[in-house]
């Protein structure tokens, strides 16, 4: 105990606690716009645990996409609760008591399980990994079909089969490609419809 | 810095360094975007009144009027905070910090000299872009708390804009990190150390063309003239800062002037060279880290003002621009993004990479320049150094693979898969 | 859990701490999927569920966090960032969907979505 505080240890409290508070805080708000607010600091937080694991990359990406597609979520949170300011759809309370019922029992469910495991409580001081090396490089040939990360895989017939990520990324390539074309194709706007509403 | 000072404090006090210099990096930071605003919106009322033939401010401080606003925020201050009966109020209430917060963040990963940044990313570009992104949120909430018309249209004006032109933006970004085959900052920066001809912008035709479609793009992202529809007067009364006043209403300006300035600063960076003069003054004098400590802070002195100059003199055309052209229609705005700055955009990033493959003389290759891999390996404070060589096994390994060319492909489809997936 | 909390600050956190914080967001997002009548709510709920299963993700790939260190590489990264990536595409294609639905029905009310039932 004489070796003080650990700061990435206090770091990750704050940030875990800011994400797991305001998680709470978008089931229990009503008014959607908030709810987009709460979400994104909670997500924002989660960037924050990614840096502290050392995944740079992901953290960033995190910041980019989740935090940027939520506030495309807020944005239609606004659009389509344009007609009253403060509109909000509230929870009726026999959903709330079966809602907590469940939700209370998954986490004592989830919760002992992750202390199941002994390698799993963290490794002491000591025998942290000194350096930070970043990994965006080395995602890049990861998702490339190299594995730069595993060159000192004894066994060569494991060697054979990371072959890395080049398959999957592409799918998520053309995944990505027809599912914008299919949300404009979705979403295109339908004049008669819009009348209808206006009147 | 940290580890500069922390063996100066017993073990159980050495937090006392980290925070010293924490303070220290924040304080210089804020110092700079404070001073920053101070100076850029002095700036922009005396050069838009020598536009419409006036004379600016003339008064405060003696010459110049050099106080001006300085004595605006006096009088911010003393303004009574009003919050509308209808608002939401803590979200009306938070907004502008919001907004001033992302603004301010971008700036931790902006080296001013090879190094001197407040934390050196490995992804800098990309964090600032990511976190630039997220001050419209600030908006956007502002917007929908003020419980007002105006606010709610500029709001929704501003989101659409901004998420919008970060798709041209981003692509645009990625083309000096392809050429430099490295998201850090520090390295791009490096990459163009020499003469000016060694600057992005004159490594080919291309990119020449691309760094007019980012200033475009940063113009529009920032939400400036002839871009700035968010708070169009003439339509809008003042857009989503309608309904606010005192100091909540200035945190939105601080945050304006704070973007423009971060754009501007990584438009010097990616493309005009960062902290590397149009002339190798300090290699030439020899004021480089390698010459000594004392030298090698002078010639980061140097630098700083270099990227700092560069800085200012782009958010000074965007005030030029501002005064000089007319503000266009919101569907105006939109085709400018999507029909030319987003094809024109990816056009010259495939131009770039082919011509870059090609390897065609262009003015990059009149003075010597460093490889990229040399860069990288050189550099000082970079990230790939911080891997010790006794257990380098796997660094090397993936620059092997990075000098054999496989890589100038991976940052590149790393930036643009986020980028398509926000479209 | 006294040997998890005793020294909590003053030695490196593992993939246990993680994990929990994991748990309390998919616990959050599942409740919020349940009980939300906004279809936008719902979604976030989605979010937060897949969210919690990235910190997962990351934390069994960090080398940070476990003594049998680095035993998965780069895998967790690698697929925390497919994760969110296919969450993205999940959200424009979901928004779509709300936004006919609104057209249809004038409402984001999600209890209103029940007219295909037998």
């Amino acid at each position: 105990m004489e070796q003080g505080i650990y700061w990435p240890s206090f770091f990750f409290l704050l940030f875990g606690a800011i994400s797991c508070l305001f998680s709470v805080a978008v089931v229990l708000t009503s008014n959607i716009v908030r709810m987009a607010f709460y979400l994104v600091l909670a997500l924002a937080a989660t960037s924050g645990l990614f840096f502290l694991a050392g995944a740079d990359f992901v953290g960033a990406m995190q910041l980019m996409i989740y935090v940027g597609g939520t506030l495309v979520l807020l944005i239609f949170g606004v659009m389509l609760t344009g007609k009253g300011p403060f509109v909000s759809l509230s929870t009726r309370g026999g959903e709330w008591i079966l809602a907590a019922l469940v939700g209370g029992s998954l986490l004592a469910t989830l919760l002992p399980a992750t202390q199941a495991v002994d390698q799993w409580q963290g490794i002491s001081r000591d025998e942290l990994p000194q350096t930070v090396s970043p990994t965006a490089t080395r995602l890049g040939l990861g998702l490339l079909g190299a594995r730069v990360d595993k060159l000192d895989q004894p066994n060569p017939a494991l060697r054979e089969g990371m072959s890395g990520y080049l398959l999957p990324f592409e799918i998520v390539s053309i995944h990505l490609l027809v599912v914008l074309i299919g949300a404009a194709y979705l979403a295109r706007a339908k004049r008669r419809r819009a009348t209808e509403i206006v009147e | 810095m940290a580890e500069f000072l922390a063996p100066y404090f017993s073990t159980n006090w050495q937090w006392v360094a980290y925070l010293l210099v924490a303070l220290v990096h924040c304080a210089l930071l804020i110092g700079l975007v404070a001073k920053g605003a101070l100076l850029f919106i002095w700036l922009e009322r005396k050069v838009s009144g020598r536009i419409q033939d006036r004379l600016g401010p003339t008064r405060v401080g003696g010459k110049f009027g050099w106080l001006q606003t300085l004595a605006d925020g006096v009088k911010l201050i003393a303004k009574e905070d009003v919050t509308p009966g209808d608002a939401d109020r803590m979200l009306f209430k938070l907004a502008p910090y919001v907004s001033f917060c992302a603004s301010f963040a971008a700036f931790i990963a902006i080296p001013f000299a090879a190094g001197w940044a407040a934390q050196n990313l490995n992804t800098g570009v990309f964090f600032v872009l990511a976190v630039l992104g997220m001050e419209v949120f600030g908006v956007i909430l502002a917007g929908y708390a003020s419980a007002s018309k105006w606010s709610l249209f500029g709001a929704m004006r501003e989101a659409a804009q901004v998420v919008s032109y970060e798709v041209p933006l981003g692509i645009c970004a990625v083309v000096p990190v392809m050429i430099a085959g490295s998201m850090d900052l520090n390295v791009i920066g490096e990459r163009q150390a020499g003469w000016f001809t060694n600057w992005f912008v004159f490594h080919d035709p291309f990119t020449f063309i691309t760094f007019w479609v980012y200033f475009t793009c940063s113009t529009a992202s920032v939400n400036r003239a002839p871009f700035d529809l968010a708070e169009a007067e003439s339509e809008l009364v003042a857009g989503f800062h309608t309904e606010y006043s005192g100091l909540r209403w200035s945190f939105f300006f601080m945050a304006e002037y704070g973007s423009m300035l971060v754009v501007s600063l990584l438009a010097a960076i990616l493309f005009l060279g960062g902290w590397n003069g149009p002339i190798p003054i300090t290699h030439l004098v020899g004021l480089t880290a390698e010459q000594g400590v004392l030298t090698g802070v002078v010639g980061g002195l140097l630098g700083i003002g270099n990227t700092l100059f560069k800085g200012a003199a782009l958010v000074t055309v965007m005030i030029w621009v501002r005064w000089t052209l007319p503000r266009l229609r919101i569907d105006q705005v939109m085709t400018t993004c999507l029909k030319y700055c987003t094809p024109i955009a990816a056009a010259m990033f495939l131009g770039a990479a082919l011509w870059n493959l090609s390897g065609i003389p262009f003015l990059n290759d009149l003075a010597p320049h460093r490889a990229p891999l040399e860069v990288r390996e050189a550099l000082p404070n970079s990230t790939a150094q911080a891997e010790p060589p006794a257990d380098g096994t796997e660094q090397p390994e993936s620059n092997d693979a990075v000098a054999q060319g496989v890589s100038s492909a991976d940052h590149e489809t790393h930036v643009a898969g986020p980028v398509q997936a926000r479209r | 859990m006294t040997p998890l909390f005793a020294s909590l600050l003053t030695e490196p956190v593992g993939v246990s701490h993680y994990m929990m914080v994991g748990a309390v967001m998919f616990v959050c997002g599942a409740v919020c999927m349940a009980t939300k009548r906004n279809i936008l709510g719902v979604l976030m709920g989605i979010e937060l569920v897949l969210n919690g299963a990235n910190i997962n993700f990351i934390a069994f790939g960090s080398p940070y966090l476990r003594s049998d260190a680095n035993q998965l590489g780069l895998d967790g990264q690698l697929i925390a960032l497919f994760v969110i990536v296919l969450a993205a595409a999940e959200a424009a294609v979901a928004l779509a969907i709300a936004l006919n639905f609104y057209n249809q029905h004038n409402s984001i009310d999600i209890d209103r979505a029940d007219e295909l039932q037998g």
